[in-house]
């Protein structure tokens, strides 16, 4: 068939954002050990309660094994040969604004589509931008600070605000959580954190740009935001890295916490490396993410479109504490050539009428798995709670697989669960449709995918919704056949 | 401006059509009759690229260059409309941004600006008014839910739209009800131009009492084998198909057009 033909032209795409910055690195030796977390936390320059902290994750994670029942396959990780900190060299110990940052830096967010000023000047978003370990640039941040808002590298909040962070670090994702979590905690470099004081609603889409530049270095950064009573925050975190032969580890940490009346959304635009064509290199990428709707009438709300990565371990997941509490998962997961991902959400009931919702879609192309793996456990106490969810798989070929583990646990019997599931393939008839109306096969598969994610995508801002869906088209590149 | 020379082709080891010969000029309504199964469809969807089929011998010829040369794409960007006897739902995607896709992939092609959203909407509502397209039903995704009548009248607006030069309509009209069959015809004859030429596949007389061809073509068993005016439509109508010498047991005309009916309900 003509089609397939074309079809393996346009397989030969190459990742867009695959480009080395060539800066000065600044790296402690590979490997881990009680020396290396005192090194990180001496060029850190943090106060003795977080060495204490990362030493007691570390001898937590040495206990630990590292997860096996998740549906994805990869070679032993060597963490010995995994280098923990790297930060980009700066003249003076850190930049005291955009001016003094490596014009390379500049450059590589410019290439990635963040040029920071004009961000600061036309886009109204606040940029935390985080280059392998270090925060290097930090806008808008003296406009929120007049409203009460931190906006902040992690490293900073340590510094400057470290009774927030010791209120509140690990006090959503304890750091024996997982092993990736506890690993994170032990060796974290950076991060955002935000906090929101009472009754304020951040004016601003507030934004972290994370991107994995050196050579075999692990990326653990920790994010953590606060939304006090009232208050309102919407967060957008995107992710891209550049090409390696080799695989890279990411075991990042996100924690959000929702006072009485408060709201967080979080939405995530995630295009790690995805490893080549026939699945050399990429990113492993496992993620704790949890919100907790510590008060009543909170929410939080998660967002993601996961197009990169060679793994995927991901479960943004809501605790609802509070009565008439919230949580929200919307997803878009895409798998393609030999890309794997086990992800979806844990929602726990625990509060009165709390209410979750759960829109999750997979997409599967080439020889790529996707697993979609929920768990809803409403606790006695939950009165009333309800519960709807919604897993749809997309095939694309018949190399490729979808998989869906649906986990129920309800100890109050009058709780409301609804699950509803659907696989469909894309069918010969709706390319040809399309492309009988003047549209490449490309673009039907792209237009009929986003058709199929829709339900996910309106959750998104605006922009970041553009941006989403030709993410999707791009990854989708050579995918039918 | 379309010639089909000696045309067989195939879909999975079986031969549908077996040697096709038919000339279109600029202008001319050809309609195109004969029983179920005898390949109509399967011509309409080897003019169009379908990639299901496969030209086995016989070759087309679209303005003077070789149509079977062309993916299906840039058919459609040279003026090549089909019309689907059963239109493709495509959940999610608004019927309106669809259109307009199309649309701007084709304007892009003869070199012209792309349209925004509001100056497309500027642009069809005329038509959507003349087709009765319901701001509703552009509103909703590509056929999803439409009703037959409505899936129809939906092909005829996006060709109003994408103004064709040559129009294949297969079976436009079965499943439209008798006001409809009125709408979609004054669009069809709307589109009619020196400039174009329009081939309708129909079981029905009552749509070529609207849309009168040129010439009627009988195809059977993958070959023409009958041409002739009008009144060869309303030959068909009295005796059935027997009287061209195609075996009893084949549905007539009348026959398939109650069926249809019965079915598209
Ligand atoms: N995918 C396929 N595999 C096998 N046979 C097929 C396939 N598609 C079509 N055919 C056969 O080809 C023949 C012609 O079909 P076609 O759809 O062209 O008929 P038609 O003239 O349009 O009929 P109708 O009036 O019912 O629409 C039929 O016998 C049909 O069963
Ligand atoms: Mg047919």
């Amino acid at each position: 068939m003509s089609t397939t033909r074309e079809i393996e032209a346009l397989a030969n795409q190459e990742y867009k954002w695959g480009f080395v910055t060539p800066v000065a690195e600044d790296s402690v030796p590979a490997g881990l050990n009680e020396d290396v977390i005192a090194l990180i936390s001496a060029k850190k320059q943090e106060p003795e309660f977080m060495l204490e902290w990362r030493l007691k994750a570390y001898r937590q994670w040495l206990k630990m094994t590292e997860p096996t029942w998740a549906n994805v396959h990869y070679p032993p990780i060597d963490y010995q040969a995994i280098v923990y900190y790297s930060a980009p060299k700066t003249q003076k110990d850190g930049p005291q604004s955009l001016d003094e940052l490596d014009p390379e830096l500049i450059r590589t967010y410019e290439k990635l589509g963040i040029p920071l000023r004009e961000q600061e000047l036309l886009a109204g978003v606040a940029v935390d931008a985080v280059f392998d370990s270090v925060s290097v640039a930090t806008t808008f941040k003296e406009k929120l600070a007049e409203m009460g808002i931190i906006f902040c590298s992690f490293s900073e909040a340590v510094r400057e605000h470290s009774e927030l962070v010791k209120k509140y670090l690990g006090s959503v994702v304890p750091s024996s959580d997982n092993f990736f979590a506890a690993l994170n905690a032990a060796v974290f470099s950076d991060g955002s954190f935000c906090y929101v004081p009472k009754g304020v609603r951040c004016p601003m889409e507030l934004s972290t740009y994370f991107r994995i530049n050196a050579k075999d270095t692990g990326q653990f950064e920790r994010t953590l935001i606060i939304a006090d009573e009232g208050a309102y925050a919407s967060y957008l975190e995107g992710c891209t890295a550049p090409i390696r032969d080799t695989n890279q580890l990411h075991a990042a940490v996100v924690e959000l916490v929702a006072h009485d009346n408060a709201t967080i959304k979080y939405a995530t635009v995630q295009n790690w490396y995805p490893g080549d064509k026939e699945g050399r290199g990429g990113i492993y990428n496992f993620v704790t993410k949890r919100g907790k709707c510590l008060g009543v009438n909170s929410k939080i709300s998660w967002t993601q479109v996961e197009t990169g990565s060679a793994i995927t371990w991901k479960y943004p997941g809501c605790l609802l504490v509070g009565d008439n509490s919230v949580g929200e998962f919307y997803s878009v997961a895409l798998t393609n050539n030999y890309q794997q991902a086990d992800t979806g959400t844990k929602m726990i009931h625990i509060g009165k009428n709390t209410k979750s919702t759960i829109i999750s879609k997979g997409i599967s192309a080439g020889h790529g798995q996707n697993t979609y793996r929920g768990m809803v456990k409403i606790q006695k106490s939950a009165e009333g709670a309800r519960n709807y969810s919604q897993c749809d798989s997309l095939l694309i070929g018949d190399k490729c697989g979808a998989h869906t583990f649906p986990y129920l646990e309800v100890k109050n019997a009058g709780a409301q669960v609804e699950h509803e599931a659907s696989t469909s393939k894309i069918g010969e008839d709706q390319i040809f449709y399309c492309r009988q109306r003047g549209m490449s096969t490309e673009d039907a598969v792209s237009m009929i995918v986003n058709g199929f994610c829709k339900q996910v995508f309106r959750k998104l801002p605006m922009e970041f919704a553009v941006e989403a869906q030709k993410l999707l088209g791009v990854s989708l590149e050579g995918s039918v056949g | 401006m379309l010639e089909i020379t000696n045309l067989h082709a195939k879909v999975e080891d079986n031969e549908i059509l077996r040697g096709i010969d038919l000339k279109v000029n600029a202008g001319e309504v050809h309609a195109i009759m004969g029983p179920n199964g005898s390949g109509k469809s399967t011509l309409a969807g080897v003019l169009a690229g379908r990639p299901i089929y496969e030209v086995t011998a016989g070759g087309v010829t679209y303005d003077g260059k070789d149509l079977l040369g062309l993916s299906p794409e840039d058919r459609a960007r040279e003026g090549l409309f089909l019309a689907f006897q059963y239109p493709v739902e495509i959940p999610g995607v608004s019927n309106m941004y669809f259109l307009r896709s199309a649309l701007n992939t084709g304007r892009r092609h003869r070199g012209l600006d792309e349209l925004d959203a509001m100056d497309f909407l500027r642009m069809v509502r005329g038509k959507m008014k003349l087709l009765g397209m319901d701001e509703s039903l552009m509103n909703r995704s590509v056929n999803e839910g439409f009703s037959g009548g409505e899936k129809k009248r939906n092909e005829i607006f996006q060709m109003a739209v994408l103004e064709p030069r040559l129009a294949i309509l297969d079976e436009t009209d079965s499943g439209l009800d008798i006001d409809a069959l009125k709408v979609v015809a004054e669009g069809v004859n709307a589109l009619r131009a020196p400039q174009r030429a329009i081939i309708v596949v129909t079981h029905y007389q009552r749509l070529i009492n609207y849309i009168v061809p040129d010439f009627v073509h009988v195809l059977y068993n993958g070959r023409i084998v009958k041409s002739g005016d009008r009144q060869l439509a309303l030959e068909l109508e009295q005796k059935g198909y027997g009287w061209l010498g195609i075996p009893n047991g084949t549905l007539s005309p009348a026959a398939v057009a109650g069926a249809e009916s019965v079915l598209a309900r």
